[in-house]
């Protein structure tokens, strides 16, 4: 139902990007996604790997604050005012959107949309008798 | 064992004084005849050693300071010729010359004294295993505690400093039940022990800390950590080093070894000695020491002290954990600063690492300070919201301690360099 995503504290500084993609890296661990903001000093890097686990398990080992947080995913068509109705759901019941992004995966005609609302458990009830698309960890 | 030396430690009070007058009067003619300094500083004010009839005429004494100390280097305030001399030690001296410290065999014979009651105070008995984890070299830490552990009949393990996993590894596998460390890096052994996932693996029961203040803040977050009873003891190289005092059981304060360490409490700049109970500098005089004789040292350190008997039974005088040093006191837009203050705020939040650092500048005229703490808790990450209003919250908690703004800044965990021997806790990069 719902799709694991990790979080990871930065402080806004050359070389930390690389030290925590490097470090999954050598691992052989891939991300499926990965998405930044920052503030002045320091910024919350959030991502998907395609084993969340052990990205999570080697984070830890190399001593980053790492967080787990559960979004909601769903799956539209690749076309104009596709994501506008999904937010458009959600704002008229009032919902609130945390943060969102979203991603296309090659070959495919869908876009993916991830997102943080503060009730999920409301959220999904309602796109899904919208009959929208959910993700779930495996179909990404 | 509930004391080492037990018909010292509850000497009653009249008892404590007669001795102390008596060590007292014996060790100032003995700095007069011996080190030349004590002469002159003596006969310039027309001070003999006979004038010494009470206690209260230590008063007439003048202070003995750091400079004394650095302008007689090496030696020259040695009571005793170099053969009788049979260690030396020094400070790690970050600015200028070092601190040097010269014992007899029976001046080492009372350190490890002083040592083995602080050890037994802290509820350790012969049957531990001490991990010791100070530098062994020219620091007094490392010899001085190593010493103490075998007066007192228990095992030590001279690890000494450096390579903190192979600490951990040899913490577990030799089953040490005491670890003997700066509060600092008690705290990122068990730190580092968490990492490799073998914190629940070690047996350690007590941590004895010293060589830097803590805040009791700090010992309930290691004791947390690490499941330990810590206590803190106290000491300095240009007295004889640790051994001075050390907290007991009851953690109401540092039990002075006062058949060795006549205390005073000063208001330096009125030059006057404070009551039980006020806040000032403490000045430390040695009864006994053979070697290197100090009347009336300022320590810089800031304390207080109180004569009640204590839970414990020890009668020993108890002198409060020292609240700042005269030295690291910082000036910040005119209003005194000192880093415990700032510890004591960090130290009470759970969502931060146990690592800070302070960062003084002067931007135009206006100074600035930064304190940069690590972000330990995971459960901040959900949003920017938890991470601004922990910043907000540390900044109002220090605006209320400290009566200034603090600049905060939230940095990764381990990202702050950890020190192995003293740690160095503030950087003031203003040119003064």
């Amino acid at each position: 139902m719902f799709v694991k995503q990790l979080s990871v504290f930065m402080e806004n500084r050359p070389g930390r990007l690389y030290k925590l993609t490097h470090a999954l890296g050598k691992e052989g661990i891939d991300f499926v996604t990965l998405s930044i903001a920052d503030t002045k000093d320091f910024g919350i890097v959030r991502f998907i790997a395609r084993d969340n686990e052990r990205a999570y398990e080697v984070l830890k080992r190399e001593g980053f604050t790492v967080g787990i947080t559960e979004l909601i995913g769903v799956e539209v068509e690749d076309k104009p005012n596709a994501l506008a109705e999904v937010v458009a759901l959600m704002e008229e019941a009032n919902m609130n959107i945390e943060y969102l992004y979203s991603f296309v995966l090659t070959n495919h005609n869908t876009a993916k949309i991830l997102m943080r609302v503060e009730d999920a458990e409301r959220a999904v009830e309602l796109l899904q008798v919208k009959g929208i698309k959910l993700l779930s960890e495996q179909i990404l | 064992m509930m004391m080492f030396s037990p018909e010292i430690e509850t000497m009653g009070r009249k008892q404590i004084r007669e001795m102390q007058l008596e060590r007292l009067k014996h060790i100032v003619a003995y700095a007069y005849e011996r080190v030349p300094m004590y002469k002159q500083r003596f006969d310039a004010i027309g001070l003999r050693p006979e004038h010494i009839k009470t206690l209260k005429d230590i008063e007439n004494i003048p202070y003995t300071t750091k400079d004394d100390l650095r302008d007689h280097y090496p030696f020259g305030l040695f009571a005793v010729p170099m053969k009788q001399i049979i260690r030396l030690h020094a400070s790690s001296g970050t600015t200028g010359k070092p601190i040097v410290g010269g014992y007899t065999r029976k001046d080492l014979d009372n350190w490890s004294t002083c040592i083995a009651r602080l050890l037994v105070a802290a509820g350790a008995t012969d049957e531990d295993i001490f991990h010791v984890a100070f530098g062994y070299g020219l620091f007094t830490g490392g010899f001085g505690l190593h010493y103490g552990v075998e007066k007192l009949g228990a095992t030590v393990v001279p690890v000494s400093s450096g390579n903190t996993e192979r600490q951990v590894m040899l913490l577990r596998d030799f089953g040490a039940t005491a670890l003997i460390a700066t509060p600092s890096y008690a705290m990122y052994l068990a730190e580092t022990a968490k990492k490799m996932g073998v914190l629940e693996d070690l047996k350690v029961r007590l941590v004895c800390m010293g060589a830097e203040a803590s805040t009791a803040e700090t010992h309930e977050a290691l004791q947390g950590l690490l499941g330990a009873f810590p206590t803190e003891n106290y000491g300095l190289t240009e007295v004889g080093g640790p051994g001075v005092s050390g907290e007991c059981r009851e953690k109401a304060g540092m039990h002075i070894n006062e058949d060795m360490f006549y205390p005073e409490v000063v208001n330096i700049e009125k030059n006057k000695v404070l009551s039980e109970g006020e806040q000032g500098e403490l000045l430390i005089t040695t009864l006994t020491k053979e070697g290197m004789p100090i009347l009336r040292y300022r320590t810089k350190d800031i304390t207080s002290l109180t004569y009640e008997p204590c839970k414990c039974g020890r009668t020993l005088a108890r002198m409060s954990r020292v609240v700042g040093r005269t030295d690291d006191m910082l000036i910040i837009r005119g209003v005194n600063v000192f880093p415990s203050q700032i510890e004591g705020v960090l130290m009470g939040m759970k969502e931060l690492g146990k690592t800070y650092e302070i960062v003084v500048d002067r931007v135009g005229y206006m100074d600035t300070i930064e304190v940069r703490v690590e972000v330990d808790d995971a459960g901040l990450l959900t949003d920017y919201g938890k991470l601004e209003e922990l910043v907000a919250r540390i900044k109002h908690a220090l605006r209320v301690v400290l009566q200034i703004d603090v600049k905060v800044k939230l940095v990764e965990p381990f990202s702050i360099k950890r020190a192995e021997g003293k740690v160095k806790r503030v950087t003031d990069l203003r040119k003064h």
